[in-house]
């Protein structure tokens, strides 16, 4: 099971770094998706048996990263017809070298991470954390609050990988619970695209600070 | 037990009870509270006539129940502590009370008792809006009072500390249609949260030497008690009003409704005073220069309260800065307390501290009384402008007659139970000065600016008293007046009153004090420190009554029969002065009658007079007007206000409106934090 686990964290990184160079939505959002799914594999991978909780807790996750989500955004994609990021705050290629930088950081701060257990393999925690920066980033760098939303749910993707390092310490409740988290970011943040729409006739956030106080 | 028998009856009721249950009677009065404020919101909703009656009902009795549980508690000197878990990291909901704790809640559930009925009528005039609302913020703020008096561990005092903060800061703006109060909501809230960091960095330190936020474990690290005691003195007093942190209570005093007013000057300022003593009892012995910063303090409060109360044109503004006074003589007699106590003279040490906690429970009563009638009058003519109001006394009798007692009260003449206080201070003053040392510097100290501070107290409250009440009135609001209902006069004579029983029996009662003196003065009782004086205080008390009863009946007597002898009786104004045509307007002003006092302090009052003095032998129309700011707001923490808030204008290049923005400060922050931790 090493090798699978090994070769699951990988695809978890590459999708990671093909995001940060995607600048169409519907393809971030099935990646975003392959991800999900790829993860509901992972308690069972990394553990080797298949216990209850883990079984609900991987197949819960994958229906509801790679069938709900997925549905929700291609939704609103349709609604507010838009296809792709055309003015990132930060472009694709400076995007894809600073996601390199990132993944080293990681790479730097998952060798020092002292974990309470063993961890399933070397490359958890490292891929884990770029996930979680990954999806952090795109929040940050990208002007559509749609790609924000995913940006969310990639960061949900890390915790989640995270998680799997400690899973015997954490208990299915707070899995449960960053679920909850991620499904209530998904609701506000789909009030918010779908109001944006409405109100504004476009979806940038960056054209928020309108409402900045004291803006020049 | 002693003196058991001059006590009202529902004490003689609670006096069987153990300790135990009257613990019970105060949660149960707490439960009562929290109830009713939150039955009374919900009710508010359907019918104002059923919010009133459940939120003043309850503040009612569950302030009698506690009332009951406080007094029992002291005369049984009963001392427990209760634990229940919490689910707060370090909290627990541990609850005591003792000696001192059910000194505190006295005044407290007595006043806040008689304010919430004086309510009843206050508001009555406000239709149309939910007094749920009101009775909401009401119950809670006595609650938590009661809580952070009771409270034995630093998480629940810190959280009923806030209660309270909240809950008295939604009363300042109670009164929305004034944008002025929300102003000085605001500049209270800022004053009372400074204040309130203080005392979160003083817990943490006592927790973190004792490994838990227990009262009862606390203990000062070694040579850190002065270091302690000093943040304590400036987050409690900060809520006390100490100079120069008092400034928030000119503001926000006059701002409140005045029942919120009468309770927020009378006990809640008080909660700072607990928490001061609670912290010395906690700490045992603190460095000497703590008491005499304590008694610099409380001399500055005093004479510089009274001196900027002389100056002031706004009724309550008035109270407020007499509310600065009294909390320094309050510490005045403190400051005496710890100086015994540094010293080593344990009678100045229960002299001082006697003094200090007895003025405490009788500032309550007599400010309570002045605010509840500065208040009624408010009500009456729409204004608190001392300069338009006159002849009350006439149109309000009630309302006169009692803010009468309570400004011969404030003044400390006797027989009334302001005298009680300071003449136990006084005599821990000459003590000092008797024992010797540096004790005489102390006990000069305070018999000095004592005396100096009850002179000017007696000017400001002739001006107050002699201004709204005397003469004719200055307005047409003024003339208009009429005594208040019942609901509102009731408490006024309740406390004026109180003001009476209280200096005959707390010269005798003084001893009833004694295990709360024990406490702090090392078991040493004011009787046994000064036994001459202590059993003098009833004569004098007595003999003061008497005499004044005597003089004043047979001044009246005699000026009467010399006025009418051989007249016709006629009614007529006041004041004729032998003028053909006399006007309102001839009659001093509130200004012109401080004047003299005022213009030989300008030098620290620093008025802005802007005057067109009279001249020549016709002269045309002139006018005068003063307005004495606050010395500290204006030269100290005014600038400082404006200096911060410039600095971080600087900083604003960092708000860049951006989401992107703000969760990239966030994941900055958070992974420069994981990097410091994993490397450092």
């Amino acid at each position: 099971m090493q090798s699978g686990t090994g070769s699951l964290l990988i695809f978890l990184i590459l999708t990671d770094l093909l995001l940060l160079g995607s600048s169409r939505l519907r393809n971030a959002i099935r990646i975003a998706a392959a991800q999900g799914v790829a993860l509901g594999l992972l308690p069972w991978l990394a553990h080797g048996h298949l216990t209850g909780s883990a079984l609900l807790l991987g197949a819960g996750s994958a229906a509801l990263k790679g069938v709900v989500f997925p549905a929700l955004l291609n939704r609103a994609l349709r609604e507010i017809h838009v296809r792709r990021e055309i003015e990132p705050l930060i472009g694709y290629i400076p995007s894809l070298l600073i996601g390199t930088g990132v993944l080293a950081a990681a790479f730097a701060f998952g060798a020092r991470l002292p974990l309470p257990w063993e961890s399933p393999s070397p490359l958890l925690v490292p891929a884990g954390l770029f996930t979680l920066w990954t999806g952090l980033f795109l929040i940050m760098a990208r002007g559509k609050a749609i790609t924000q939303v995913l940006g969310y749910i990639v960061m949900e993707n890390g915790i989640f990988a995270l998680g799997m390092a400690v899973v015997e310490a954490m208990p299915l409740l707070v899995e449960l619970g960053v679920l909850l988290d991620v499904f209530v970011a998904v609701f506000v943040m789909g009030i918010l695209v779908f109001h944006i729409n409405r109100e504004f006739d476009h979806i940038d956030a960056d054209q928020l600070d309108a409402l900045k106080e004291g803006a020049p | 037990m002693a003196g058991v028998y001059s006590c009202p009856l529902f004490v003689y009721l609670a006096m069987p009870l153990e300790g135990i249950y009257l613990f019970g009677l105060l949660a149960g009065a707490l439960a009562l509270l929290a109830a009713s404020g939150v039955g009374s919101l919900l009710a508010g909703r359907w019918s104002e006539r059923w919010a009133v009656g459940i939120g003043a009902g309850g503040a009612g009795l569950a302030c009698g129940a506690g009332l009951a549980a406080a007094v029992g508690a002291l005369l049984r000197r009963v001392d427990l502590t209760v634990a229940r878990p919490w689910r707060m990291p370090y909290g627990e909901f541990r609850l005591g009370l003792d000696p001192l704790s059910a000194f505190f809640l006295i005044p407290l559930f007595l006043l806040s008792g008689l304010a919430a009925l004086y309510a009843i009528g206050y508001f009555r005039s406000w239709k149309g809006r939910n007094p749920g609302r009101f009775w909401l913020f009401y119950n809670g703020l006595v609650a938590s009072m009661a809580l952070v008096v009771a409270a034995r561990n630093g998480v629940l005092f810190l959280a009923a500390w806030e209660i309270m903060t909240m809950a008295s800061f939604f009363l300042v703006i109670f009164d929305e249609a004034d944008s002025r109060s929300a102003h000085a909501g605001w500049i209270y809230l800022v004053a009372t949260h400074l204040g309130t960091a203080l005392l979160i960095g003083l817990f943490v330190l006592l927790g973190r030497a004792a490994g838990s936020q227990d009262f009862g474990t606390y203990a000062a690290p070694a040579g850190m008690a002065g270091g302690l005691f000093l943040l304590g003195l400036a987050g409690f007093g900060t809520k006390a009003g100490l100079y120069p942190l008092h400034v928030w209570l000119p503001e926000a005093h006059p701002a409140a409704p005045s029942p919120v007013s009468a309770v927020m000057s009378g006990v809640m300022i008080k909660t700072g005073i607990y928490g001061i003593v609670r912290l010395l009892a906690i700490l045992g012995t603190v460095p000497g220069w703590c008491a005499w910063l304590v008694l610099g303090i409380g001399a500055a409060s005093g004479i510089l309260g009274v001196l900027f109360a002389l100056a002031q044109h706004d009724l309550k503004r008035l109270l407020a800065y007499h509310s600065v006074e009294n909390i320094g003589i309050i510490a005045l007699g403190i400051g005496l307390g710890m100086l015994g106590m540094t010293l080593g003279l344990p009678g100045l040490a229960a002299l001082g501290f006697a003094g200090g906690l007895l003025h405490v429970l009788n500032h309550a009563i007599f400010k309570g009384l002045l605010f509840l009638g500065a208040g009624a009058v408010t009500h009456a003519t729409g204004t608190r402008n001392i300069d338009l109001l006159g002849g009350a006394l006439k149109r309000m009798p009630w309302t006169g007659a009692t803010f009468l007692i309570g400004s011969v009260a404030i003044c400390g003449l006797p027989p009334l139970n302001g005298f009680v206080s300071e003449f136990l201070i006084f005599v821990g003053a000459i003590e000092g000065i008797i024992g010797g040392d540096a004790a005489v510097l102390g006990g000069a100290v305070v018999l000095v600016s004592l005396a100096l501070v009850g002179g000017l107290a007696a000017a400001c409250f002739t001006k107050a008293f002699g201004i709204v009440f005397l003469g004719e009135p200055r307005s047409g609001m003024a003339a208009m007046a009429s005594e208040v209902g019942l609901s509102m006069r009731l408490p006024m004579l309740a406390l004026a009153g109180l003001c009476g029983v209280f200096g005959l029996l707390m010269a005798r009662g003084v001893r009833w004090m004694e295990p709360v003196v024990g406490l702090l003065a090392g078991g040493m009782s004011p009787a046994e420190a000064a036994p001459g004086a202590v059993r003098a205080l009833v004569p004098i008390a007595l003999f003061g009554l008497l005499a004044a009863l005597v003089l004043a009946v047979a001044a009246l007597a005699g000026i009467r029969r010399r006025l009418l002898a051989g007249h016709a009786g006629r009614e007529t104004v006041t004041w004729d002065c032998g003028y053909a045509a006399p006007t309102a307007s001839m009659q001093y002003t509130a200004t012109g009658f401080a004047q003299p006092l005022t213009q030989a302090a300008r030098g620290i009052l620093r008025p802005q007079i802007e005057s067109k003095l009279p001249s020549g032998v016709y002269p045309a129309a002139s006018a005068y007007r003063s307005e004495t700011p606050d010395m500290a707001s204006q030269l100290f923490f005014d600038p400082l206000f404006r200096r911060a808030a410039w600095r971080m204008g600087q900083l604003r290049w960092l708000q860049q409106g951006r989401v992107h923005w703000y969760v990239f400060y966030i994941v900055l922050v958070l992974v420069l934090l994981l990097g410091w931790a994993l490397w450092a």
